[in-house]
């Protein structure tokens, strides 16, 4: 009894000064920013020590200031409902980009394997302002993508991409798409090849194997890949900011206007916790799935 | 039948697309760094081989700064990181199973759960008022908030590490009546020691690179590699920034190859 308890506090006591560390400049802060969420705006930034709704109806709601009456505030909306699409399309884009590249890695000779598993962890690894940088420079109007088209006379003028939705999808895709190949290829490296045999052998076709075998037990894996390129995507700050220039805000920028120009940190606060709110909602349909189907996590 | 051996693994199409995902990787980093390479004065023309951005960038006070600002944050956040994560590693590892292990994991592993700009803003209310309270602006927000972000990626390769050791060495030299400082000093540290190094260096990348965290929490003229980089953006790209990024780009693959190399060492005495 006296054993298990020591333990415990050996325990408690070792992760102490890691957990004093996130408590001061991690979860601690996040919990201000809860209680910011109820207060009222202050006059030029911060906020009024008094208790408010303000800010969680101005999430979605706008007052009039002249009559009152109450609307959807659109412009939040709208934002909202970009972030929602191109962080759905990004995991889109990745996954059918991700799962080819995960299988060509996972069914390499054990002794390239590695390499390719090293192609894929640089750009991971990678500073993503720099490959969002990188990508800038492909697809601005004098860049690489409309001086290849105008050479070949496919176009006669460079078409405007960057600065727009496509350009931060694009960017979007490219940055993140380590992070869906990662995850499916640890599925697919634990996959048991035998069982495609056994498929074919019973006449199957390569899309029956495909749909019927390969992806139903790959499945953690492509769950895990598609929570890990969604969450950042709907909380994307640097890559809208660059390539979507000033008007083709996410949930991310927009946050950050709240706390800069918008002057409103209530409202700022509200909308983190929203976004808060949907990426531990994500990670628990994720963890429910992957307990469920794999024994190992 | 006259062809070579069926092969199961074969998906058709797959090949094809996974070449040109690489190829769709690599094209713009690979570009990028061309370019830095270019003697024109814009980012347009190619105006032949030149070391001269390398030169600009070199020279100007501000990337000088920058740099020295970005080592200076890494290698504490990355020093402090790596040392409160060995010693919760070894807490929650050696000691078997106890009650609120699990609230420790969640704990340790919160920040790659919350979305980067929520922990800015959160940084950002939090030391403002410290910064107004105390009238401390120095680089200290700045190492606190990176120890804390580099603290799950230290975590998880020194756990890694002491879950593929055995630990009949530790109990052999308690049997020799070793105090668990020595045991810990003499046995453990040195069998540990490729995992810290490898969380020591995901760690300092982790820093090098942050953007998001740094915009919100730095002060006035504490820009650090990226956040100036991200602030030169606001005119057009020059190519003093492809300089500069292709510099970073070159330390991080530098520093992953060490820690391949490392952690391919372990696998290697492990098997």
């Amino acid at each position: 009894m006296t054993g298990r308890r020591s333990k415990a506090a050996d325990g408690w006591l070792l992760s102490a000064p890691a957990l004093l560390l996130l408590l001061i400049a991690a979860s601690g802060p996040l919990l201000i920013v809860a209680v910011y969420s109820f207060l009222e705006k202050g006059d030029y930034s911060g906020v009024r020590w008094i208790l408010s709704g303000d800010a969680w109806f101005g999430v979605l709601f706008k007052r009039d200031i002249f009559d009152g009456t109450v609307s959807l505030a659109d412009a939040n909306l709208s934002i909202f409902w970009r972030s929602a699409r191109l962080s759905l399309a990004t995991t889109f884009i990745t996954f059918v980009l991700g799962l080819p590249t995960a299988w060509f890695i996972a069914t390499r000779p054990a002794k390239v394997r590695a390499f390719w598993l090293f192609l894929i962890t640089i750009p991971f690894w990678t500073n993503l302002l720099i490959r969002t940088f990188a990508i800038m420079e492909v697809i601005r109007n004098q860049g690489l993508l409309n001086t290849a088209l105008i050479n070949l006379g496919l176009i006669s003028e460079p078409i405007q991409i960057l600065y727009t939705d496509a350009a931060v999808l694009i960017g979007m895709a490219y940055v993140y798409l380590p992070l869906m190949v990662l995850p499916l290829f640890a599925a697919i490296d634990r996959f048991d090849f035998r069982l495609i045999e056994a498929g074919y052998d019973l006449y199957a076709s390569r899309w029956q194997i495909l749909r019927r075998i390969i992806l139903p037990i790959i499945r953690p894996g492509i769950v895990a890949g598609c929570i890990l390129v969604f969450v950042p995507s709907l909380g994307a700050y640097v890559t809208p900011r660059v390539l979507g220039g000033g008007k083709n805000m996410m949930i991310g920028n927009f946050i950050e206007l709240q706390f800069g120009q918008g002057q409103n940190w209530p409202l700022g606060s509200a909308l983190s916790m929203v976004l808060l709110i949907v990426v531990l909602l994500a990670l628990l349909v994720y963890t429910r799935v992957s307990s469920k189907d794999d024994p190992h996590v | 039948m006259s062809r070579r051996a069926f092969d199961v693994t074969r998906l058709p199409g797959f090949t094809t697309v996974a070449v040109v995902a690489f190829l769709l990787l690599y094209a713009p980093i690979v570009t990028l760094v061309i370019y830095s390479f270019n003697g024109g004065n814009s980012v347009n023309q190619w105006g032949g081989f030149s070391l001269k951005w390398y030169a600009i960038a070199a020279e100007n006070e501000a990337v000088q700064g920058a740099a020295v600002r970005s080592l200076v944050i890494a290698v504490w956040a990355s020093v402090i990181a790596t040392t409160v994560a060995t010693m919760a590693a070894l807490g929650t590892t050696r000691r078997g199973r106890f009650k609120g292990q699990t609230l420790i994991y969640v704990l340790i592993n919160q920040p790659l759960m919350v979305p980067e700009i929520v922990t800015a803003v959160a940084l950002l209310i939090f030391f403002s008022s410290i910064k107004i309270a105390t009238g401390y602006s120095g680089l200290g927000y700045l190492v606190l908030a990176h120890s804390a972000f580099c603290v799950p990626f230290a975590y998880l390769p020194i756990k890694a590490r002491l879950e593929g050791m055995d630990d009949a060495m530790e109990v052999a030299a308690a049997d020799l009546y070793a105090t668990p400082w020595q045991t810990f000093r003499y046995v453990t540290l040195p069998l540990l020691t490729p995992g810290v190094i490898a969380g020591a260096m995901l760690a300092f990348v982790i820093s090098l690179d942050d953007v998001i965290i740094t915009e919100f929490v730095k002060s006035a003229g504490q820009d650090t590699l990226p956040t100036y980089m991200l602030g030169q953006l606001r005119r057009a790209l020059t190519p003093e920034v492809n300089a500069i990024s292709t510099a970073l780009l070159a330390l991080t693959v530098v520093i992953l190859t060490l820690f391949f190399l490392i952690t391919r060492k372990r696998d290697g005495t492990r098997d």
